[in-house]
């Protein structure tokens, strides 16, 4: 018997690799030309993310002067790090870099990627989705990409003719039923798990067809690092997402300053990960800490540059623009 | 009773749903960035050979079947029940027909077949690829006709009809593609 042999080859191709090169090379020029700075933060952190929706993972870190074996949190996004970076003055900044994301792999998804972030002093969310577009338009060179908005309520109350503010868990489960999701009657999921699944499976594939489609203001309760604000009577998160061929390609905050609103979110999300038998990691105290001594009113978004790179290579899968996959590393 | 959560899904994985064995073929992870992830699955029924899909929520955890493959002989059916043998331990088990299924075309006694077992029990039976049966009935062809294509249908001793080329009579034996139920070649020796 002949043994199968060893899979070291890349799992991308060549183009693939000198696509990637250039995507980072267009956005290092979109950058420079705006005057944003490039930074890098840590990979490693003391504090994880406190996000249900997020599972971080660990190593240890054994170091002259600390002693042995600190837990350190590989980081599942430069969001703390770097808004400590704007609490201290850098003015407008970009990070181009790796993040972790533990129980993630799919077509889709894979527990190392790459993520564009950035950040603007003294700009809304508004201004920010304008800007991403722009950045979309250039660096996949298609100056023509329409461009459309929509608000998530109007999302749902278009597409599927409920208010997802006010509808109610049964009926959430009824519509998902209704719409043919396999099975759904048996999910146990709480209210937003029944909004991601409706988003997830019956939204998001036709979103961003031939056109760049941003949604925005979300639910409170999906709020994450956004502040909160009243628009037509209801409480809306301002943040936004940006689908792009069915795909989510970024998520960007009006960002959240008060520092006593995020340390009061992140204990609501550790009760959440205590019922649910998650692992609850330590708060980063040096993240609240700048929000405390004052984070300028700014914007920020996340992209996710390996989608963005499947879509500008047209690949169905991520595994095609990814060097070497997990299962290869 | 073994179970499998949602990270250990992928193709081939033999699961039990409403009380039915299935056999996964395709899992997708469906995670929005900030929410709930999702495993969605296209499974077929191993008995009924049905496709469907499902969703999870991941971390989910489902019963494992006890499902797997086994070769074995084919002894002998009596009309109603066949009978297999187990080609190590010289067991023999029964299987409905309903078990054997489109097999039932294809098989003749002695022929290794592969058995699935679900509970230690017959659930399907998949045929050689390649099986050589004897011709008991077909249209004298056109004799020297043998490059033409035309065809013509012969019933096997298995009873399974054919199409085969015009040459090919009544007694002799020819090689078919259980998978499609095509002719491959004519067998000239019955070795």
């Amino acid at each position: 018997m002949t043994q199968s042999p060893i899979k070291w080859r890349p799992s991308a191709s060549l183009q693939a690799l000198q696509a990637r090169a250039a995507l980072y090379a267009r956005i290092r020029a979109f950058f420079a030309e705006a005057g944003v700075l490039e930074v890098e933060t840590p990979i490693l952190s003391r504090a994880a993310v406190t996000d249900p929706a997020l599972a971080s993972l660990a190593t240890r870190l054994a170091i002259p002067g600390l002693g042995d074996e600190h837990r350190m949190y590989l980081r599942t996004s430069p969001e703390f790090a770097m808004k400590r970076l704007l609490a201290a003055g850098s003015g407008p900044i970009y990070q181009i870099g790796k993040v972790f994301r533990d129980e993630e792999r799919g077509r889709f998804h894979h527990p190392e990627f790459s993520l564009l972030e950035w950040y603007r002093p003294g700009w809304d969310e508004k201004r920010l989705m304008d800007e991403v577009a722009a950045l979309v338009r250039y660096v996949l060179d298609r100056p023509d990409l329409a461009c459309e908005r929509i608000s998530y309520r109007a999302l749902f109350q278009e597409r599927l003719g409920l208010d997802p503010w006010t509808t109610d868990i049964t009926q959430l489960q009824a519509t998902a039923e209704q719409a043919g999701i396999a099975d759904s009657l048996r999910l146990d999921l709480d209210r937003d798990g029944w909004l991601d699944l409706l988003l997830s499976h019956l939204l998001a594939p036709d979103l961003g067809r031939g056109c760049l489609t941003f949604v925005y203001d979300y639910p409170p309760s999906q709020a994450a690092l956004a502040r909160l604000r009243k628009r037509d009577g209801i409480e809306v998160a301002a943040r936004f997402e940006l689908y792009l061929q069915g795909l989510e390609l970024a998520n960007g905050f009006n960002e959240l300053t008060d520092a006593a609103e995020q340390e009061r979110r992140f204990l609501a999300d550790l009760e959440v990960r205590r019922a649910r038998g998650q692992p609850c990691h330590p708060v980063d105290r040096c993240f609240l800490a700048a929000l405390a001594h004052g984070l300028p009113d700014c914007a920020g978004v996340a992209l996710g540059l390996d989608r963005l790179l499947m879509i500008a290579l047209d690949v169905p899968s991520i595994d095609a623009v990814l060097s070497l996959v997990i299962e290869r590393a | 009773m073994a179970s499998y959560s949602t990270n250990e899904f992928k193709g081939g994985l033999k699961i039990m749903l409403d009380g039915e064995p299935y056999t996964i073929l395709e899992n997708e992870f469906v995670k929005p960035g900030k929410g709930q992830a999702f495993n969605r699955v296209r499974v077929r029924n191993l008995k009924t050979g049905r496709v469907i899909e499902k969703t999870f929520k991941s971390g989910d955890t489902v019963e494992a079947a006890d499902v797997h493959d086994t070769e074995m002989q084919y002894l002998y059916n009596d009309g109603n029940d066949w009978y297999f043998m187990d080609q190590t331990t010289y067991e023999q088990m029964t299987a409905s027909a309903e078990a054997v299924g489109e097999a039932a075309k294809w098989i003749k006694e002695q022929d290794i077949c592969k058995v699935t077992l679900w509970n230690g029990a017959p659930l399907s039976v998949e045929p050689p690829t390649f099986v050589v049966l004897e011709v008991v009935e077909t249209d004298p062809g056109v004799r020297g006709d043998t490059s033409s294509g035309g065809s013509k249908p012969a019933t096997l001793e298995t009873g399974a009809v054919v199409r085969v080329p015009l040459f090919i009579q009544t007694g002799e034996l020819i090689k078919v593609d259980t998978r499609t139920g095509e002719y491959v070649a004519r067998v000239k020796d019955s070795a």
